[in-house]
């Protein structure tokens, strides 16, 4: 079976030594200790492991690694720079976007996705470009709504005073 | 039961809560305290229910040795630096109670929100806690720890005016701050702390601040560690990593009940790696890595033998047969019903119009997007696990009992967890993991696929309601008769004033593994009622929110009810064509709820079952009030979440299941409610700072699926009166 032995994550080369069948997802979490990428159902249903790969929303639980072998990977570890959050987590705090907030990460990188596309979605552009991605929380008004504060278009949600 | 049931204070229990005495034991002494603290001052809260057979032994606080409280609810420490932690046995599951405890301990203390830091949910370092369900949380734990902030800040006071050689009485505490009047003498929080090594018992008659007056609590604020959550820097239990740490699987049987015939294990067995654990019924696989551990189980050949098993068709037929031996019904709890009031056929024979109406409601998935999972350790008789669980102390009564060892030899340790809205009482994967670390001499870390999850956890029970009742056409309700078979008692009382009423639970033998779920049998019987209530007003030709208002007198069910109405805009405009308007209302665990709705009927999407109707739902307001508000922006996070989550139950969700197999257990055929479903939602906070905050987790889920079905007859003329309503699209 052929074998992987580096990713390109968040800039990094990494060494790794796996099956290139084995999923991106288990070799981001297991072998590089980079869990912000969340298991949520393993079928590519519901978003919760969502990152960037060469900048295209990829669902990196039925991906397998031999795919993601030399193309630039993007995790949620790798969107804060300097110690300084991206304008979508900071909008995700803003808004309250989040409860248990485990789908949180696939999120963001979903909207990080759908804004490199789009930079003003709509409300309707949201929703369609994220009905992939599941709140079981029933968020989906705030994650909205950060979007829109992340893309400019909005100030913040209302009344947060911390 | 009984004794249990009192102590649980009116909430629904059910058997997955029950199974553990919440008397605690507790034999720390004050030198045990100083020595796992360290430096500065621990506050002890003795329990709630303890405090009042306490009275008079009271806090000594000169450093003896005397017995503290056996029951505790939680302890504080503040320490050298002044900062403040607080120990409690609830646990975060995206309820955001992490926030709302460290709000009222910040406001009673005076010091600043990000001085307090809650260590939570770990049995060896926080007190016992029968579980963080019921929407008990704020209730119960936040006045708890708000008296010992404020016994605490009263005795650091007096210990500040000592150091400044200052009257008690002049000095105040602002941002962790003691100043005297004119503000020339000042010492700091940490100042006071430093070298100390105190413990003290609060005092049971300290006063809490009344809403009114709080200052820090009361105000919006955001998930106090939500930077960790969105940098994915948060270790769920799904991301924890120990030393040496293998990874586990399960071999599951081929249904539900069936027996072992043989297992073999020999293709597993000669895999690199692989250590193969079978006990009894038990079967699992540990591995290097998670890729060889499932290749491993897929190896192994077992034959079961299964039963013949009910399946979705003869449900509702099964549920009304009354339940045999041990049923693992639903029923019980919430106190059922209550004794019948006047005469069933006094009320019919006073009626204009009789009604005789079934409901019912299909078991469904809590599908909480963090799978059950667990990382077990063993060091020597030591067991430590890792796991997401709403009941942290059950879960180590399960391991405990499990292995046959002390539960002072098991610790568990729940990190905050990717939701639970009831579904996580129990400890299976815990127990799994421990069994696997076991065998390994090594730690173990199981985490169950979605599809276990679906099918291995257990279920909201599904249930049958039968309703009888009569009506004047004046409008007065006669009689109410409410029979619940199998779904359960909460939130199955009346707000309406009828003079006849029977209202009754039935239990029955559950073909499904069931237990708690957010709101439990609430959502049934708001369903059930709250549908009824609409065909009575119909039947008589009355406006569904006048017929409720006509009917209830309980003004904070009324105020709720108006507020939602004026914000909906009840009354003013007729729907456009193909539109409806619905409205329903309740009361369940110390909150109310009204909900209006506005619904479209549209052509089918991907998801219905051509030529049938899209439902969506377009609008929603939900007015909400529970007393006192803690946090308004995360309870207007809660309900929109609720009501969220509420359009999964209301339109589509439901457990498909045959000859005992889950035949949906998957993301691709169980729907859950996405971006797409989710409408445009308005809620109406109604804060009443006279009364004491109740919980709201679970309540403001009640309200759609009522509203929804009555809007749905209101733009259609159906009446619809299964959840879910229509699974594949509406039949017009």
């Amino acid at each position: 079976m052929a074998k992987v032995t580096s990713l390109n994550v968040n800039g990094k080369r990494l060494a790794v030594d796996v099956d290139s069948t084995v999923s991106l997802l288990t070799v981001l979490r297991n072998d590089l200790d980079l869990t912000g990428s969340k298991y949520g159902c393993g079928e590519g249903q519901c978003g919760a492991c969502t990152v960037l790969i060469d900048g295209a929303p990829t669902r990196s639980c039925i991906t397998q690694v031999g795919r993601a072998a030399g193309k630039q990977i993007t995790t949620i570890e790798g969107l804060e720079k300097d110690g300084k959050l991206h304008p979508l987590q900071e909008a995700f705090i803003k808004a309250d976007a989040m409860q248990c907030a485990y789908c949180t990460s696939g999120m963001i990188m979903s909207a990080s996705a759908l804004l490199s596309k789009n930079p003003k979605p709509n409300r309707e552009e949201i929703v369609s470009g994220m009905n992939g991605n599941v709140c079981r929380c029933g968020t989906y008004q705030r994650i909205v709504d950060a979007i829109q504060i992340a893309s400019g278009q909005t100030t913040g949600a209302k009344g947060v005073t911390r | 039961m009984i004794e249990e049931q009192t102590l649980l204070d009116g909430i629904e229990p059910d058997r997955y809560e029950l199974f553990e005495s919440p008397n605690y034991h507790f034999y720390f002494d004050r030198r045990d305290f100083i020595k796992a603290f360290g430096l500065g001052i621990v506050f002890i809260v003795p329990a709630a229910r303890a405090l009042a057979q306490q009275r008079g032994q009271g806090e000594s606080g000169r450093g003896g040795n005397e017995r503290l409280p056996n029951n505790i609810d939680a302890w504080i420490h503040i320490n050298e630096n002044g900062g403040v932690n607080v120990f409690t046995g609830k646990v975060e599951v995206g309820q955001n109670t992490r926030t709302t405890l460290s709000l009222s301990v910040a406001d009673e203390l005076h010091v600043p929100l990000d001085s307090v830091h809650l260590v939570m949910g770990d049995t060896d370092l926080t007190p016992f806690d029968m579980g963080t369900f019921g929407s008990r949380s704020t209730p119960t734990m936040a006045p708890q720890l708000r008296k010992a902030a404020a016994a605490a800040r009263e005795i650091l006071i007096a210990m500040a005016a000592e150091q400044l050689q200052v009257a008690p009485g002049d000095l105040r505490i602002v941002d962790a701050r003691f100043l005297n009047h004119d503000k020339s003498k000042t010492l700091t929080l940490a100042e006071v702390a430093k070298g100390r090594k105190l413990v003290k018992v609060i005092p049971d008659d300290i006063a809490i601040t009344q809403p009114k007056d709080w200052t820090i609590a009361g105000t919006s604020t955001a998930k106090i560690d939500a930077k960790n959550f969105v940098t994915g820097k948060h270790r769920y239990t799904s991301d924890v990593k120990r030393e040496g740490m293998l990874y586990g699987k399960i071999v599951r049987p081929a249904t539900f009940n069936a027996s072992l015939v043989s297992v073999d294990t020999k293709a597993a067995e000669a895999m690199p790696g692989v250590k193969i654990v079978t006990d009894g019924t038990f079967i699992g696989v540990v591995a290097p890595d998670q890729q060889a551990a499932t290749k491993a189980a897929n190896a192994i050949a077992v034959d079961w033998k299964s039963p013949g098993q009910p399946s979705n068709a003869e449900l509702f037929d099964l549920l009304r047969k009354p339940a045999t031996g041990q049923s693992g019904g639903g029923g019980e709890g919430g106190g059922g019903g209550s004794r019948p009031q006047g005469s069933i056929a006094d009320g019919l024979a006073a009626a204009d119009k009789k009604l005789e109406q079934t409901y019912t409601v299909a078991y469904i998935a809590h599908a909480p997007l963090e799978p059950r999972a667990a990382v077990a350790e063993w060091n020597g008789d030591k067991l430590t696990v890792w796991t997401g669980s709403q009941r942290p102390f059950g879960v180590r009564s399960e391991l405990a009992e499990a292995f046959h060892i002390p539960p002072d030899k098991v610790r568990v340790i729940v990190p905050d967890t990717g939701s639970g809205y009831g579904g996580k009482h129990t400890g299976e994967c815990a127990v799994e993991a421990a069994r696997l670390a076991k065998a390994a001499g090594k730690p173990v870390k199981l985490v169950w696929t979605r599809e276990e999850e679906f099918t291995w956890a257990y279920f909201r029970p599904a249930g049958v309601i039968d309703i009888k009742s009569g009506v004047k056409n004046d409008g007065t309700i006669t009689t109410w008769e409410f029979h619940n078979y199998n779904s359960g008692g909460s939130g199955i009382q009346i707000k309406y004033e009828i003079p006849n009423n029977d209202i009754r639970v039935h239990q029955s033998n559950s073909p499904l593994r069931q237990g708690s779920y957010r709101g439990l049998a609430a959502t049934a019987n708001h369903f059930a009622r709250e549908s009824h209530i609409d065909e009575l007003a119909h039947a008589i030709n009355m406006d569904a929110l006048e017929f409720r208002l006509k009917n209830i007198k309980d003004d904070r069910l009324r105020d709720v009810l108006q507020a939602a109405a004026k914000s909906f805009g009840w009354g003013k405009a007729k729907p456009a064509s193909g539109h409806g308007f619905g409205i329903a209302c309740g009361f369940e665990k110390g909150g109310y709820i009204a909900t209006c709705a506005e619904i479209a009927i549209e052509p089918p999407s991907d998801k219905e079952d051509k030529p049938n109707k899209r439902v969506r739902i377009v609008r929603v307001v939900e007015a909400f009030e529970c007393g006192a508000v803690v946090n308004p922006l995360h309870l207007k996070n809660q309900i929109e979440g609720a009501i969220n989550m509420a359009i999964g139950g209301a339109l589509f969700e439901s457990v498909q299941f045959e000859n005992g197999k889950i035949l949906n257990p998957h993301f691709a055929s169980y729907r859950v409610p996405r971006f797409n479903d989710s409408p445009q939602i308005e809620v109406v906070l109604v804060d009443r700072k006279d009364i004491p905050s109740a919980g709201a987790g679970e309540t403001p889920i009640v309200g759609l699926a009522p509203a929804v079905a009555n809007a749905i007859f209101n733009a259609t003329g159906v009446r619809l009166r299964a959840l879910p309503l229509v699974p594949k699209g509406l039949t017009v």
